[in-house]
């Protein structure tokens, strides 16, 4: 336990003022950054709580979109009626996520910025450069197996946890983000990710003192949606590997389709090579198998989390089968 | 503190048959031995500042090469030369195994791995030791008091007159709280030093090193059958992994040699020193590895055989002990598993593996034995009885939350024929009467037993006190007809209040010693093999993509002999149960093999079984009634909920699957290459 002040900003501007000073940091429902403070991984000197800002809302856009607040709570995104029909695949991502209590203190902002899980990030005994840059990667040679298949450097490959920005990335949702100076950006959640490089503790594009004030999501594209998340148990526990896939078929082929893996890489991972080897091609096992052979083209195992590539494959396969089928949740 | 200044301590003396009363020093070396051994114990008077504290704590190690990986170090497995606990030979042989095993027309012949489990119960391990004059009170989570205080004295060299332990509720045990650890003596002598209250608990992270672990083990078996399925030769070899400076061996193959007949047999363990944390014993230490492991070879064998797995153990039930040709007291196997397979529909069983699938999940039944063996340990208790007619039973026995308060409560109510809230029971202090506590299984059996005779005996003082008695309604009657019922004590028609025996004989109140005796006292545990039984059952869908296993219902059926408390009895056999689930499919705790330390360092990476994880799961006990281990006709369940429960899950999957797994746990990876192609 380290000292550090805190204090409650009562708006979003005094919020990102107050976030600039030196070694502070924004907490919103503090279920990743408590535990990881009591670890000693996060060693924030100032908070600045961000969860009673009245950015809770959940608005209809003009375009037919939503606009969620940073401080909407997993529980409320999952249960918004609005979310669940038109963003099937969202609602299903967070109640896969976490437990109950969990998701109802999780925000929409603190969800995205979750660390990973990667053991060796959580031992400050061990070498980690996301954790402490320079000084090695742990899971390299080591206990790998929830690690990233895609997308990993020399530096650091650990995964991002997040099943709620797997369904954000298949949606092409948009961040909006409230800088120090009062500026305010959006970015595509897909620019939103940094891969590691050589600088794994740069998770973000968010620049220091930013907020992130809302997400927005576009209107959903036409077709079916469906999240899969495969993992050991049943319930509680962050995904081996989960698929979130957006299909729209004719009747004879695929006009078009959004897929996106979790589990798999340091960001919720797009891929584009299986959306295009989807579209126009008929909805076939045939196509998916080509599909999850783009997606998974570049992937490498680590030895422990070889596995995965086959595991993102099948799963891939499946949940597009399944969406064909028409089967919502056949499980 | 740290090495440099912690005062001199005991050293364990290893010689000492049951090691949980030996001393524990801590901090009395600069040698590391394995990885999250303390090096410093930092005091504070909040909480916060001594975390803040041991943070700046910087400690500089001189690395040295460590032995850490269990495969690549068998070049130095030995035999161990002590007996398992003091009592169990690590090696028997009966028959000629080799010969027999050759002869054999059906032969299996298959090694398996478990992996390092650890007990992690809810409650962590934490004292605070409280100063008074010279002496220590000590308030731990502890299974055994007696033991507490023993290694704590034997550790800091104190008069055992000084400690006086407090622990009236323990929390979960599972085993981890049989002795005592580092953050009791850091309690204790930091306690000394400072003459104040002193508390240390661990964290989840700490108890992965600092707790004790079940061993990870290789276990060889070799089973060789005729064609009808009956079993000539028998051969569970066991490697586990061991501390280089004490042994801690897990008698893994022990029942194995009480659970099926065959003429030919052979067991034995071996063991691997690795510079890790020592093993400890772990909920069923021995079964609950070794059950799992014969339990799945058998079904391998019923597969060779193209036999039923039920039929296959019934064909091979014996009639005595087949390793030590004694009587059994009271075995029920048979009927457990036939009444579990009627239960269950197991004549549902899909015959061929890997032949049922429903929508997107492949489904297996499978089904295994399960047998441990009932343990008797000395046990002393006192019953009291008051001028007013009300009891109190005291013994050191712990509550480990599987309701020793409860059962004692009904036995001494029984014992004396009063309402249950006419008596109190006291545990958990070492001023009272002596008990092992809760462990092995053996607690509520072997307290109830004591708190029974102590009832007895003060039955006995009072029926004798009022027949000599002229002021008695009971003077001068025959007091072998004595009846003790609801605060009245009868004898032919004739009755009279208890408290009023009581209270006109001894007004101060009168009390009365119980004792169980240790089985080497007691003829009929060397005259009978005494055991408990039990017969799992398990359906399991798997996913036909992923390899996701998701148990879907799960029934056991046991013989233990008399069951004290219905409830408490099926809480316990169902928790055993669903540990089972866990080591067949979860649990394991990874070593980095660099370092030695423990990856899965905290209860996100070592997983254990969520409510989801389990479906429907039934406990049935047969009703039963076992005169030769003890007067209740009671038998310790505990544990044996876990044994072979997971062979049951095991075996489901390779009937839903055709996958064999021989590398516990059952994880995905390990089951995907072998399901079927994706179809169209
Ligand atoms: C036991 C357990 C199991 C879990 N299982 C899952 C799972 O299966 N799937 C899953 O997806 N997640 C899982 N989670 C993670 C959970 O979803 C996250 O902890 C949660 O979403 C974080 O939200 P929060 O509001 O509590 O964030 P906080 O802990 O408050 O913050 C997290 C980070 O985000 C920053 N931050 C928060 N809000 C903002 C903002 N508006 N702008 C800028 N920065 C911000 C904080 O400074 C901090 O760095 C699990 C967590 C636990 C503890
Ligand atoms: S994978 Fe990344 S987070 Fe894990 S040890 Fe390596 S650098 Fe650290």
């Amino acid at each position: 336990m380290r000292s550090f002040t805190y204090e409650r900003a009562t708006d979003a501007q005094a919020a990102v003022a107050a976030v600039s000073r030196p070694g502070a940091k924004f907490i919103s429902g503090g279920t990743n950054l408590l535990d990881l403070m009591k670890l000693d991984i996060e060693q924030p000197g100032h908070l600045v709580d961000i969860s009673r800002l009245p950015l809770r809302d959940i608005e209809e856009l003009p375009d037919g979109g939503l606009r969620i607040g940073a401080q909407a709570t997993n529980s409320d995104v999952a249960a918004d009626p609005r979310v669940r029909t038109r963003y099937p695949v969202l609602s299903q991502a967070l109640v896969s996520g976490a437990s109950g209590q969990l998701r109802n203190k999780a925000s929409t902002g603190g969800n995205l910025l979750q660390r990973t899980r990667c053991p060796y990030f959580y031992d400050t005994a061990a070498g980690c450069n996301k954790r402490n840059p320079g000084s090695g990667c742990s899971a390299i040679g080591g206990f790998n197996r929830i690690h990233a298949i895609l997308g990993a450097s020399d530096s650091c490959i650990a995964t991002h946890p997040s099943d709620m920005a797997v369904a954000m990335t298949a949606l092409q949702a948009r961040i909006e983000l409230l800088d120090a100076d009062q500026s305010v950006r959006r970015v595509v959640i897909t620019d939103f990710y940094r891969l590691p490089g050589e600088t794994p503790h740069i998770e973000t594009v968010l620049r220091p003192g930013e907020m992130i004030t809302s997400v927005v999501l576009p209107p959903p594209p036409p077709g079916r949606q469906l999240y899969r998340k495969v993992r050991d148990r049943a319930s509680y526990e962050f995904a081996l590997v989960s698929v979130a896939a957006i299909v729209s078929a004719g009747q004879e082929t695929i006009d078009e389709a959004r897929v996106a893996f979790g589990g798999v890489a340091h960001q919720p991972w797009r891929s584009v090579e299986a959306e295009a080897a989807l579209t126009g091609r008929p909805a076939t096992m045939a196509t998916y198998r080509a599909a999850a052979e783009a997606a998974m083209r570049d992937a490498v195992g680590q030895g422990h989390n070889d596995f995965k590539i086959e595991l993102a494959k099948r799963t891939l396969c499946r949940t597009l089968a399944q969406l064909a089928w028409g089967a919502e949740e056949a499980r | 503190m740290t090495h440099l200044n912690a005062p001199a301590q005991g050293s364990p003396d290893l010689s000492m048959r049951i090691e949980y009363w030996r001393a524990y020093p801590a901090l009395s070396s600069p040698d590391v031995r394995h990885y999250g051994q303390p090096v410093a114990l930092v005091v504070a008077t909040t909480f916060e500042q001594a975390r803040a504290a041991a943070n700046l704590v910087d400690v500089e190690y001189a690395g040295a090469p460590g032995c850490y990986d269990f495969a690549a170090c068998q070049d130095q497995t030995y035999a161990p030369d002590a007996l398992i606990y003091g009592a169990i030979p690590p090696d028997t042989s009966v028959g000629d195994f080799d010969a027999g095993f050759d002869s054999a027309p059906v032969r299996i012949d298959v090694r398996y791995s478990t992996p390092y489990e650890l007990s992690q119960p809810m409650e962590p391990h934490a004292c605070l030791v409280v100063p008074h004059g010279e002496d220590l009170i000590v308030h731990v989570s502890t299974q055994i008091v007696d033991a507490a205080r023993s290694s704590i004295v034997r550790t800091l060299l104190i008069d055992p007159e000084r400690i006086h332990i407090i622990t009236p509720y323990v929390g979960g045990g599972f085993g981890s709280k049989l002795r005592i650890h580092a953050e009791t003596i850091l309690a204790a002598l930091a306690a000394r030093a400072l003459r104040r209250p002193v508390k240390v608990a661990l964290t989840r992270q700490q108890m992965f090193h600092l707790t004790g672990l079940r061993p990870t083990s290789s276990q060889r078996v070799r089973l060789g059958a005729q064609r009808d399925g009956r079993l000539v030769a028998i051969a569970h070899e066991v490697t586990m992994h061991t501390n280089p400076r004490s042994d801690f061996i897990e008698p893994t193959a022990a029942t194995t040699r009480s659970l099926y007949a065959a003429p030919n047999r052979l067991t034995s363990h071996r063991l691997t020193p690795l510079d890790l944390p020592r093993g400890e014993d772990v909920r069923a230490p021995g079964e609950a590895p070794g059950m799992l492991v014969v339990e799945s070879a058998m079904d391998e064998l019923a597969d060779a055989l193209g036999m039923d797995p039920v039929e296959l153990r019934i064909r091979n039930e014996p009639t005595v002990d087949p390793e030590q040709g004694l009587p059994f007291s009271d075995r029920q196997l048979v009927d457990c598993l036939r009444e579990g397979a009627r239960r269950f529909g197991w004549e549902r069983r899909p015959a061929t593996p890997a032949s049922v699938r429903e929508g997107q999940w492949l489904v297996g039944y499978g089904m295994a034995a399960g047998i441990r063996g009932h343990i008797q340990v000395p046990t002393t208790a006192q019953v009291r009885l008051a001028a007013d007619g009300t009891a109190v039973v005291q013994t050191d026995m712990t509550d480990i939350g599987t309701g020793t308060y409860t059962v004692l409560t009904q036995v001494a109510a029984d014992g004396l024929g009063l309402p249950p809230d006419q008596v109190r029971v006291e545990l958990g202090r070492s001023e009272y009467p002596v008990s092992m506590g809760s462990g092995g299984s053996w607690g509520a059996a072997n307290s109830s037993t004591a708190v029974h005779r102590a009832c007895q005996a003060l039955r006995e003082k009072l029926v004798a006190a009022a027949r000599n008695d002229v002021r008695s309604a009971l003077h001068g009657l025959d007091p072998a007809g004595a009846k003790f019922s609801d605060g009245i004590v009868s004898i032919d028609g004739v009755s009279e209040a208890l408290s009023e025996i009581v209270a006109r004989n001894y007004p101060d109140g009168v009390a009365a010693d119980g004792q169980t005796p240790a089985m080497r006292d007691d003829p009929n545990y060397a005259d009978y093999s005494i055991h408990t039984y039990g017969a799992h059952f398990a359906e399991v869908g798997v996913d036909a993509d992923t390899a996701e296993i998701r148990l879907r219902r799960m029934l056991g059926v046991f013989s233990v002999g008399r069951v004290l408390n219905a409830k408490t009895a099926r809480s316990q056999l169902i928790g055993g149960m669903i540990w089972g689930a866990g080591a067949a499919l979860e649990e394991d705790a990874v070593v980095d093999l660099r370092s030695g330390a423990f990856v899965t360092r905290d209860l996100a990476q070592y997983l254990v079984p969520v409510h989801a994880d389990i479906p429907e799961v039934d406990a049935v006990v047969l009703d039963g009634y076992d005169g030769k281990a003890n007067v209740l006709g009671a038998k310790g369940l505990g544990e044996l909920g876990i044994c072979g429960a997971g062979a049951a899950v095991a075996n489901a999957v390779f009937n839903a699957t055709g996958v064999r797994v021989r590398d516990f746990p059952i994880t995905l990876e390990k089951v995907l290459p072998g399901l079927p192609p994706l179809d169209d």
